[in-house]
């Protein structure tokens, strides 16, 4: 033990013989020609349909180097398999911030993983930038602040839903079905921040149920049974689809308003039947690729030639790449903020210091802001609704 | 009132699902005396051969045929291939396998049709929901569906001297080997069977919960808890135990637990039956020598 103490004594002794800046700056990950970035993403198992993101980033940080790179240095961008399982994200993130030692950790997706390295990463004092999932914890700067989220999060989608009910039916009876996991739980406290001490009143019946049911049937039957005449779903789309459907053969017309998460056409909307989904209520904040109305717009344009001459083989309709190549974009935009500091703190110092910032395929008048006690970059949606075969945007760009 | 009602009438609906999927776990077991873990994945693989098939343009009831041929097929040559060598294994060797098949099947259909939600089409039509919203047409169709298949795995079990033979080579495979009984044929046969009533509960079971990979996951427990219930033994009881399991959890999860404690439900009631009464409500209750 003695010996130790010694050993350590010497240790900042030395340290403070070396001539180093005054801020005691971190440089892990950079060299002169250099930067290194680290991500994860499942390119295998349950969640390998996300691996476009991993697929998109890769190509863009190519374009970054084709074209000169960024702070006079090249992109070496590192982006690891783990199968959407948490223990194996543990293990890929040492690795890159141990072995690899990269300077900072961009993007990686999802919530289980991104919870398990939250604390790790956190300690380690590695940036951990624009997370791929929109639960609400990535923006507590206070406990955790080398982490940033990115996505507008579910709790802030709920409050932009929970304005939107008071002001289109101020006498609701309301109805709320949840996951019962973290994503689920967001729904519910953004609904109770805007109605705060009258939640239960407006909420007649709250239901939840487990990712592994078989059906939520009985769920909708309650929902119906409560007399309730708007309903918000805070469910993934497999359990969308089957209350739409089951609210249909029941002959119950609420107002249904819908998480985000399962506003995608083909794997909820197509399944319930198109009919079926008449008039239900969700939000938005990317541009969709198949939307004809940006046909001609500049971003789209500069889009599809990327997509054309990096990703050939990319599947255009895939919303996927949409988002990946605004978040690869907000990246870039901190990096070239960075200057010549490539040092761990001037990378957090310049993410959380971005000034609004317009980036590609957000919807018109969207845009990514942070500040040191601000750690959610979007936090803006706009509402749409479905009607006969496409979701129709309506109203103004909400923020929470 | 009409809430209590409504609950036990969708409860009977989801029953009849959980039933399905029994019913293949009693037969699976009359004829092996196991329990396959990897029955729901498999109806679940069936299932997307019929949307194949579907999709190349053949009619409903040609394609739940073949359907039911490929997965009688699929079953025989599993049992040849994979439970003929562990025949004298212990039974661990056995749940082994049945949930590496599991996993097997689970992946190979996420590699080959993608994690996707696909709709898959009802052979009763689509229609004004009956009986003022309670029962939607293919809800009715499917339960008339399930009480054909019981009655038919009853009649095959009670009257036939296949049925008979069966019983016998898996209660006692040395005796039924000695009165002439080809034991092997009938574990293969077993599994065939098992395998197309799978099937035709997968093909009943997506118009309601979507076509995935990970379709049978729920389902497979609740129908496990429905035949302990029911008894193991009993196709009758396998029928019987899911109902009551769709109506328990209905009940249970709307007025008396909440909706967070319906899948403990079932699981309580798993451990219920298993220590009150292992034979369950219609089962024989077995007694081996030894």
């Amino acid at each position: 033990m003695k010996r130790r103490t010694v050993l350590a004594g010497l240790g900042s002794i030395a340290a403070a013989g070396v001539a180093r800046p005054a801020s005691a700056a971190t440089v892990v990950g950079v060299t002169a020609t250099e930067i290194k970035i680290g991500h994860t993403i499942p390119y295998s198992g349950n969640a390998s349909s996300y691996s476009v993101g991993g697929k998109s980033h890769t190509a863009f940080f190519k374009r970054v180097n084709d074209m000169g790179g960024v702070g006079g240095r090249k992109i070496n961008f590192i982006s690891l398999d783990d199968a959407y399982n948490p223990a194996k994200t543990v293990e890929q993130i040492r690795r890159l911030v141990e072995q690899d030692q990269v300077a900072l950790v961009f993007n990686p997706l999802g919530t289980p993983t991104n919870s398990a390295i939250h604390k790790y990463i956190n300690q380690k004092k590695v940036p951990h930038l624009f997370v791929a999932t929109s639960a609400d914890k990535w923006g507590d700067y206070k406990n955790f602040p080398w982490t940033i989220g990115y996505a507008p999060s579910y709790r802030t989608e709920a409050q932009i839903y929970g304005k939107y009910i008071k002001a289109q039916r101020p006498n609701a009876k309301a109805t709320l079905i949840y996951q019962n996991d973290d994503f689920g739980k967001d729904y519910l406290h953004g609904l109770q921040d805007v109605y705060g001490k009258d939640f239960d009143k407006v909420f007649v019946k709250v239901v939840t149920y487990e990712s592994s049911d078989a059906t939520v049937d009985s769920q909708v039957v309650s929902m119906k049974d409560s007399g309730a005449d708007v309903m918000v779903t805070a469910c993934i789309p497999k359990f969308t689809a089957q209350i739409i459907r089951k609210s249909f053969d029941i002959g119950w017309k609420p107002l249904h308003v819908m998480s985000n998460v399962s506003s995608s056409i083909a794997s909820t909307i197509t399944p319930a039947g198109p009919e079926k989904a008449e008039g239900i209520v969700t939000s938005n904040f990317l541009k969709d690729a198949t939307d004809p109305e940006w046909k001609t717009a500049p971003d789209m344009i500069e889009w599809r030639a990327f997509m054309a001459k990096y990703i050939p083989d990319g599947d255009t309709t895939d919303g996927n790449y949409v988002y990946a190549y605004g978040v690869a974009s907000l990246m870039l935009q901190v990096l070239k903020q960075c200057g010549t500091d490539f040092s761990r703190e001037n990378i957090m110092k310049q993410a959380s210091n971005i000034k609004p910032v317009s980036l590609p395929l957000l919807l018109p008048g969207m845009q990514a802001a942070t500040t040191p006690t601000d750690f959610r970059p979007l936090k803006q949606l706009q509402l749409q609704r479905w009607k006969t075969n496409t979701w129709e945007r309506f109203g103004a760009i909400i923020g929470a | 009132m009409e809430g209590v009602l409504h609950q036990i009438v969708s409860g009977i609906a989801t029953g009849g699902i959980y039933a399905s999927i029994a019913l293949a776990l009693v037969m699976i077991f009359l004829a092996t005396h196991h329990i396959n873990f990897a029955q729901g994945e498999m109806a679940m693989f069936s299932t997307y051969i019929a949307l194949t098939l579907l999709q190349l343009g053949l009619p409903y009831w040609a394609a739940f045929l073949a359907t039911l041929v490929f997965s009688f097929v699929m079953g025989v040559i599993l049992q040849r291939i994979l439970l003929e060598p562990l025949a004298n294994a212990p039974v661990l060797a056995s749940v082994g396998a049945f949930l590496g098949l599991l996993l097997i099947f689970n992946n190979v259909a996420g590699w080959l049709f993608s994690y996707t939600l696909k709709p898959f089409p009802s052979p009763f039509g689509v229609g004004d929901p009956m009986f003022g919203g309670m029962f939607s047409r293919h809800e009715l169709g499917s339960t008339v569906v399930t009480m054909a298949v019981l009655l038919s795995v009853w009649a095959f079990f009670r009257f036939t001297r296949l049925g008979l033979a069966m019983r016998g080579a898996a209660y006692n495979p040395v005796s039924s080997r000695l009165v002439g009984v080809p034991v092997g044929r009938m574990l293969a046969l077993g599994w065939g069977l098992a395998a197309g009533i799978g099937a035709i509960a997968g093909m009943m079971v997506a118009p309601v919960v979507f076509l995935d990979p990970n379709m049978m996951g729920g389902v497979l427990l609740y129908a496990f808890a429905g035949a302990l219930l029911g008894g193991i033994t009993s196709p009758l009881g396998a029928v019987v135990g899911g109902v009551m399991m769709g109506v328990i959890e209905n009940l249970a999860g709307a007025y008396v637990v909440g909706t967070e404690l319906k899948l403990t439900t079932a699981l309580v009631i798993i451990v219920l039956v298993l220590v009150v009464k292992p034979s369950g409500l219609f089962g024989k209750a077995l007694a081996s020598r030894v």
